[in-house]
This record gives C-alpha cells, sequence and structure tokens, in this order.
C-alpha cells in the first residue's frame, strides 16, 4: 500500500479541519466577519467544485457555470418573494430548474468541442443574465431582495450565522464526497476516459456525449445548489452575480486549486477569495495582482497548489 | 464459401478532390486472417476508419453478420463486435494499463450510469483486464500507467484492449509499426494463436509478417482493389509486382 501521510493531504486535512472549527476561533476572538468570509469561501469553492468535475475530470471547459450560481439563487428569491419561503421547497426546484437548465444548454452545447464548447456556454450564460435583467417583476437590473430566509421547519435556522455556515460546509463535504464517489465510479472512468482520448472511448463502444451531458447536469445541479446557499447568504440575487466575469472567478478557482484534484477548488476558493479581501484593503486595482499570479500558476504550476503540494511531497 | 463476416460493397470516400476510396468491394470471411497491403496513401487507413466508423464513406455500403452498418456509430459497432487497434497508437495516457484494458470490458458489461461503487474494484472487469493483458505478454506491467510502457508494450496494449471487447472481427491497423525486429517476431506469434479464435483484418507494411499470416490478401493502390487472392497468388500477380512490389521483390521470393 502506498502511504497516505503526505504533504499535499497533510494540508488537506489541517484546512478541512481549520474549516470545521473556524466558528469556534471567530465565536472566541470575536471576529464575526472572518465567519461572514468563510461562509461565502465555502459557498464558491461548492461551486467550484462542481465546474471541476465538468472542466477537471470531463475535460469540458465551461465558461458559463455562474448562471447555475443566479439560477439556483433566483429560484430560492423568485420562491420567497412569492411568499412560498420553505426550503424543502425551494431547494428542490433550485437543484431542478439547474438540472434542467444544464441537460438543455447540455445537449446543445456538447455538439462541440474547444473553444466553441467555451463560447456557446459563455452565450447561453449571458443569455440568463439578460433574461434575469429583463424579469421586472423580480427587480431587473437591480436585483431581488430576499427578506426571508429559506425555512427548514424549526430543523435549522439559517439566519444563525454559525448554523448557516456548518450548513455550507456540510453541502461542500456532501459534495466533495459525491464528487469523490463518482469520478472512481464507472460513470466517471468513462468521463475521464473520454477526456483523455474520445475516439479511443468511442471505437471501445462508449457513446462518449451522453456519458458528457449526464456529467455536465451533475455539475450544473451541484452548483445550483451553491447558488441557492449564496442567496441565502447575501439576502439577494442579481443579475451581475450571473455575469461572465463571476464564470471567469470560477475558473481562476479551479486553477489556482488545481485542475482535476479532489480538494483543489476548495484551496483555490479560500486563495482566491482571501487574496482579493486582503488586496482589496491596500488597493482596488487588485486584479493587478491577481493577473500576473494566475499567470504564475499557468506558467509554472501546471496542477495548481495542489499540484505544488504533490510535488513536494515526492521529494 | 460461407456467408461473409464483412462484406463492402462499392465504398467511395473523398477528400476534396482525391478518391481516398475508389468504388471499394471486399468481402471478408468468417475465421479468415484477411490482410490489406499497399504503398503508402493507397487509402488503408482511410478504409479501417470507415469499417469502424470513425469515417463515413460518400457512398457505398458495409455490411457486418449480415446487417447493415454503413451509416452506424463507431460505439454501436463495437457493441456489434468490431474492434480496432490503430496505427498511431491511441490509449487512455493517464490510466494504467489494467485501467484501460478493464474500461474496454466494461464497455461491453451493460451501461455505465453507474456513480457510487468504485469501478477498480470490479472484480469481473479486473479480471478480465488482467487476462487480456497475460494474453498479450503484459501479465507483469498491469499497474504500469501507459504513459511509462514503451513503444512495443503500447502495441500490445492496443490489441489486449481491442480483445476486452470480446470481437468478432478484429481490425488491426499496422499492429508493427515501429517495433523492432524481436517485438514484431511476437506480435507475429501472438497473431498466430489470436488468429484461431477471431476474423482479423490486418493492414500491414511488413511482407514478411503479411505473407506469414494471411489466408487471403488484397492489394490497394490509390483506393481501388487491384488484386485479392491467396498469397501465392498475389505474389505471381503481374499488376501486383508493377504496381506495389518491385521494391519487395526480394523479400516476397523469399516469404
Amino acid at each position: 500500500m502506498k502511504s497516505h501521510i503526505n504533504l499535499r493531504n497533510v494540508v488537506v486535512a489541517l484546512v478541512a479541519a481549520g474549516l470545521v472549527l473556524l466558528p469556534l476561533y471567530s465565536q472566541l476572538s470575536g471576529n464575526i466577519f472572518i465567519l461572514t468570509l468563510f461562509t461565502r469561501i465555502i459557498i464558491f469553492a461548492l461551486a467550484a467544485a462542481s465546474l471541476n468535475l465538468i472542466m477537471g475530470y470531463g475535460g469540458m471547459m465551461s465558461f458559463g457555470h455562474a448562471a447555475y450560481l443566479g439560477i439556483g439563487g433566483y429560484a430560492v428569491g423568485i420562491l420567497a418573494h412569492e411568499g412560498i419561503g420553505s426550503g424543502f421547497i425551494q431547494w428542490p426546484v433550485a437543484l431542478a430548474v439547474s438540472a434542467l437548465y444544464a441537460l438543455v444548454i447540455g445537449a446543445l452545447s456538447l455538439r462541440t468541442r474547444g473553444v466553441y464548447f467555451i463560447m456557446i456556454t459563455l452565450a447561453f450564460a449571458q443569455m440568463a443574465y439578460y433574461i434575469a435583467s429583463g424579469m421586472s417583476r423580480y427587480g431587473g437590473d437591480d436585483g431581488l431582495t430576499i427578506y426571508k430566509r429559506s425555512t427548514f421547519g424549526g430543523l435549522i435556522d439559517l439566519s444563525n450565522r454559525v448554523q448557516f455556515y456548518y450548513l455550507c460546509l456540510a453541502c461542500l463535504f456532501g459534495g466533495i464526497y459525491l464528487i469523490w464517489r463518482i469520478i472512481n465510479s464507472r460513470f466517471g472512468m468513462v468521463v475521464q476516459g473520454v477526456r483523455s482520448n474520445e475516439q479511443r472511448m468511442q471505437a471501445i463502444g462508449f457513446h462518449a456525449n451522453r456519458y458528457r451531458l449526464v456529467c455536465f447536469v451533475i455539475s450544473g445541479t451541484i452548483c445550483g445548489l451553491a447558488g441557492a446557499l449564496l442567496a441565502n447568504n447575501t439576502d439577494f440575487v442579481s443579475p451581475a452575480g450571473m455575469y461572465w466575469t463571476r464564470s471567469g472567478e470560477l475558473m481562476v478557482m479551479v486553477v489556482f486549486g488545481g485542475m482535476g484534484s479532489l480538494f483543489g477548488p476548495v484551496i483555490g476558493a479560500i486563495f482566491f477569495l482571501v487574496l482579493e479581501e486582503v488586496l482589496s484593503q491596500f488597493t482596488e486595482y487588485w486584479a493587478l495582482i491577481m493577473g500576473p499570479l494566475l499567470l504564475l500558476v499557468v506558467l509554472f504550476a501546471r496542477g495548481g497548489i495542489m499540484g505544488l503540494l504533490g510535488r513536494f511531497s515526492r521529494v | 464459401m460461407s456467408d461473409p463476416l464483412l462484406r463492402v460493397e462499392n465504398l467511395v470516400r473523398r477528400f476534396g478532390g482525391i478518391l481516398a476510396t475508389d468504388n471499394l468491394s471486399l468481402d471478408v470471411i468468417p475465421g479468415e486472417l484477411h490482410a490489406i497491403i499497399g504503398p503508402n496513401g493507397a487509402g488503408k487507413t482511410t478504409l479501417i476508419s470507415q469499417l469502424t466508423g470513425q469515417l463515413m464513406p460518400n457512398s457505398g455500403s458495409i455490411s457486418f453478420g449480415g446487417r447493415d452498418v454503413t451509416r452506424l456509430p463507431s460505439y454501436k459497432r463495437s457493441r456489434l463486435g468490431l474492434a480496432r487497434s490503430f496505427q498511431i497508437t491511441s490509449l487512455l495516457p493517464n490510466f494504467t494499463a489494467a485501467d484501460n484494458v478493464a474500461l474496454a470490458a466494461q464497455a461491453h458489461d451493460g451501461h455505465s450510469f453507474r456513480f457510487w461503487g468504485n469501478a477498480r474494484k470490479e472484480k469481473h472487469l479486473r479480471d478480465a483486464a488482467h487476462a487480456a493483458l497475460t494474453r498479450v505478454g503484459l501479465g507483469q506491467r498491469i499497474d504500469v500507467p501507459v504513459s511509462e510502457l514503451s513503444h512495443g508494450e503500447q502495441r500490445e496494449l492496443e490489441l489486449a484492449v481491442a480483445l476486452a471487447t470480446k470481437p468478432q472481427l478484429l481490425l488491426l491497423d499496422e499492429p508493427m509499426a515501429g517495433l523492432g525486429v524481436t517485438e514484431s517476431a511476437r506480435m507475429v506469434a501472438l497473431l498466430k494463436e489470436l488468429r484461431k479464435e477471431v476474423t482479423i483484418v490486418l493492414v500491414e507494411h511488413d511482407m514478411e509478417a503479411v505473407f506469414a499470416l494471411a489466408d487471403r490478401i488484397t492489394v490497394l493502390v490509390y483506393g481501388r482493389v487491384i488484386a485479392s487472392g491467396d498469397p501465392a497468388a498475389i505474389r505471381s500477380n503481374e499488376e501486383v509486382k508493377r504496381a506495389y512490389l518491385g521494391d519487395q521483390h526480394v523479400v516476397v521470393a523469399h516469404g
């Protein structure tokens, strides 16, 4: 057996433990801000993990993943606006609508490859953006305020910061566990095989696109969940959250953390959002520093942060 | 003569102004090893790709086991029992040898919309992979990633992957390409074994191997069949000698 104790796994374990213990630290130190920041980070980590499933394992460069954040969020927001406050209704609807959107978009986009796939997923996400902007009943451009967070019949109170934090964390860990099972399953082997060599997979008898599409839908559904969480976190949804720059940020998180690494998106989301937070305290041109950093990762550390850690582990 | 396993009739494929397959007809009889030879650019790989469905013909028909498969996509043909190896090695480089073969076995073991169980722990898939790898002489290299296998081993792995789909017809596109003398000899020995179990269409440049293995040989030049027959007939065919074998005369004479 290979030893499982290496630098990478130690870092992952420490980060996971840190996330679990964070509310304790926040309580003891009275630092509420860090809890708010990390709730947001965890939600984005879940979205990035879902993107990693299709990007890192499936080889599908979706440039429209923010659409699911918006769709999941709007499902919660619109239902709340119409007086349906129960999370037992809101959240399944958020997942179902995200899945349906992914199914339609996927069926159309997966006819193309490479740059065209990137462009068509981008185009659909922008369409979603403009549709949201046009929904005047639900705030249009200005977005939609959610006056009451999803209720779960007294089981959990989403307005309680700590409870909400742990709900998000549970969703993240659950999502990563699900993705882990998927990538090692028969289905996951096929999807990774198709990424590696589609022609070969067809030749041995796999209908590649059917597997791609299902993977695309799973990814979109998980991201829809992140959207529902995000809407509850900000008490607000707006078209801006679906804009293509948001999709780009998710991609950057995946690349920073390490494409095709299970925990990479979590590390990537922490790195990206903490850096953004810290840098923006010094300068509003924080992107000027983020950009070159991304460049360095792409040029010298293809596997992202997880890849770097893996490299040191072997020494 | 029994019904052909594979029947190709008047197949035509154009690339722009070039006729890569020119009204080509061909029968493959169950149990035979049918070699296809021809100079570079004769359209051999183009033909194989049309047989397996990677490439669609402009006209003509292909039937396999009595069923018209002309318009069938490649994954469906694979399920009917048509397998191919690629001239330019085409494997999953970041997977191990066993993963590559197990996936081929998996493709023919029901659907793969199973999301939970660990595929690498499915014993019958691993056993099938193990068997196919042992068969081609890679029994000791099972857990080695493809990227770390030698070229010769990758050629053998190509064959193991094709075998794991339990084919009725094996289309081998230059399995000896790039192999050294010893590796080639091993491949020939392996093919001699395999031909007892499965019908084979072999595209190959190595004339010695072709004449040692083939029951029948079809000669292609510019996408057309110029001759088809047993090795002796091909060897003495004047047109073949003129068009193709001229510079290889010595090899053929001694083959």
